[in-house]
């Protein structure tokens, strides 16, 4: 598989209040494939923007190297990184619409900076509109469109050169959820039929299941934890993932949850991850039947995401120690179980 | 209505008119070569501030002093303290053409502040995603950011060639012609309010006409 982009030991300072330096990202190692979505994903001021703006230049990292197709971005002249900026485009949280320009001239000017003629341009721009479904309003300016509207246009003019990445920098952010819907489609559509690499950040964990493929999770400044999107919301290793994913599906306990949850229910507790479970039907009620073990479902919940069930279900065990061993035993062999 | 039966129009009609050319002329000659000189100004002092494309220190302080002393300058005093230059370029410093320098030098200062603030009030995010579709800092700085402040920087514009015509009426009182001085010569020396209270008209109108102009013009830019 082609690495399309690559951070290796890059760490980032920002001068502080009294002039000291604040390491703001350390040790990030991240590689993006060409053709995926790659998710950065952390509350404010993880460092995730700054990570993306990286990419194209728009930061330089204190330690470390980016490599886009292999060039380090930190090498190239003025020139040159402004020609390797043709091929990738971003998308911005606030949209960053040029507003004394016309939709048309908005998403024509990446072109015209790229160097296109006038007559591929005015066709290429035609083929943008309606594929964001913007037809009607080449003409419009940005200060009479829709927050929805104005994320289209800003989208259709980051893949207008036809760039091989797109950075999108919290997109979806300042929409309501129904228009947040409609953009996801719209990103993951530029991916599929494109073939566009695109690295998203957000905070928002609903996005990210929705459009990752890969994610990375960081906080202060590090990646606790990067892997598959699937993996990441069934198993989540880290208490600040788990803690992402939890607040998303509502299904995770934290160790404050279980420390109240063990004041208030005797028996044995244990955390059943469902993701295996659901697909081999009524497993759970047919062990604790074969084992005569009675169980009592003290939180959790099931979510589905891109079709496939996440969730976690808490239980409290009662019955014959012994019995409650065997249960345990051959559940663990079916599906993550963690006793507490 | 007594007062304006007063009026000889044969005699009045023909000298408002002369000082309305007057005054066009110093305000429109001074606000050209204002803007020019004030725009670069402006544009630099944008540019050189921290952070931006030409950032320096030295050249943003000096332009903000030179700017900062003059600006708050009566015009009136400045009108007279230039006067040995005044006299030393042009080679008068009574009438229209010897207005024209302190009024350009006044506006210059004005319009590069008002041009600075303009370019400053432009959204952060018109640069980031000029930077990011890969535009070179010139282009930039001419082709988006100051592309973006032209509606508002068209308003400042107007405000400044107001404040024009209000200037030219001091230079009348040192003899730079011009509607300002034929009032003050009839109202003020001669007591004849009929010809102030006509001129008054004229400049309510010119004034009313100008701003017209400039908001109409503005509002293409900032509206499309």
């Amino acid at each position: 598989m082609t690495e399309r982009i690559q951070l290796s030991g890059v760490s980032k300072d920002y001068p502080g209040r009294k002039g000291e330096l604040l390491r703001v990202l350390r040790d990030i190692d991240i590689s993006v494939r060409a053709g995926e979505v790659y998710g950065l994903i952390g509350r404010s001021g993880a460092g995730k923007s700054t990570l993306l703006r990286m990419i194209n230049g728009l930061e330089a990292p204190t330690e470390g190297r980016v490599l886009v197709d292999g060039v380090d971005v930190q090498s190239l002249s003025p020139v040159e990184l402004r020609t390797l900026r043709h091929s990738i485009g971003m998308v911005f949280q606030q949209f960053n619409l040029w507003n004394s320009r016309t939709v048309f001239s908005n998403i024509a000017t990446p072109l015209k900076l790229a160097g296109w003629k006038d007559d591929d341009i005015s066709r290429r721009v035609g083929e943008l509109l309606d594929f964001v479904g913007l037809g009607g309003k080449a003409f419009a300016r940005p200060r009479q469109l829709s927050g929805g509207q104005k994320q289209r246009v800003g989208i259709a003019r980051a893949i207008a050169a036809k760039p091989s990445v797109l950075l999108a920098d919290e997109a979806t952010s300042a929409l309501d959820p129904q228009t947040t819907t409609e953009i996801v489609d719209l990103l993951r559509s530029v991916n599929q039929e494109f073939g566009i690499t695109i690295v998203v950040v957000t905070h928002e964990m609903d996005v990210m299941s929705q459009l990752a493929d890969r994610v990375s999770i960081l906080s202060d400044g590090d990646v606790v934890e990067s892997g598959d999107i699937h993996q990441i919301l069934a198993r989540p290793q880290h208490p600040i993932t788990a803690n992402l994913v939890g607040s998303y599906t509502r299904t995770f306990l934290s160790e404050k949850d279980r420390e109240e949850l063990s004041t208030r229910f005797d028996g044995r507790r244990i955390s059943v991850a469902m993701d295996g479970v659901i697909a081999e039907g009524p497993l759970l009620s047919s062990l604790a039947r074969a084992h005569s073990v009675d169980f009592s479902i003290i939180q959790g919940g099931v979510a589905r995401v891109k079709n496939q069930p996440y969730g976690q279900l808490s239980l409290a065990l009662h019955g014959d120690d012994a019995a409650i061993d065997r249960f345990l035993a051959e559940l663990s062999t079916r599906t993550e179980v963690t006793t507490w | 209505m007594v007062t304006l039966a007063l009026l000889d129009l044969d005699v009045v009609i023909p000298k408002v008119a002369r000082a309305l050319g007057e005054t066009l002329f110093m305000v429109t000659v001074a606000f050209f070569l204002a803007s020019v000189i004030g725009l670069i100004l402006g544009i630099f002092l944008y540019a050189t501030r921290p952070g931006q494309l030409l950032h320096s220190r030295v050249v943003h302080t000096t332009l903000n002093i030179v700017v900062n002393t003059l600006r708050p300058i009566p015009f009136i005093i400045l009108l007279i303290a230039l006067t040995p230059l005044t006299r030393a370029l042009i080679g008068t410093s009574i009438g229209p053409a010897a207005a024209i320098l302190p009024l350009t030098i006044a506006a210059s200062v004005g319009i590069a502040r008002v041009a600075e603030s303009n370019l400053v009030a432009v959204d952060p995010g018109v640069v980031e995603a000029a930077k990011a579709f890969g535009a070179s800092p010139l282009h930039i700085l001419f082709g988006f950011v100051v592309r973006e402040a032209f509606g508002p920087l068209l308003l400042s514009l107007t405000f400044i060639f107001v404040a024009l015509i209000d200037a030219t009426a001091v230079a009348g009182a040192v003899g730079g012609g011009g509607l300002g001085n034929l009032a003050l010569t009839y109202g003020y020396q001669r007591f004849d309010y009929a010809v102030m209270i006509l001129i008054i008209i004229v400049l309510i109108a010119l004034v009313q006409l100008v701003q017209f102009i400039g908001n109409r013009i503005a509002r293409h830019f900032i509206d499309g």
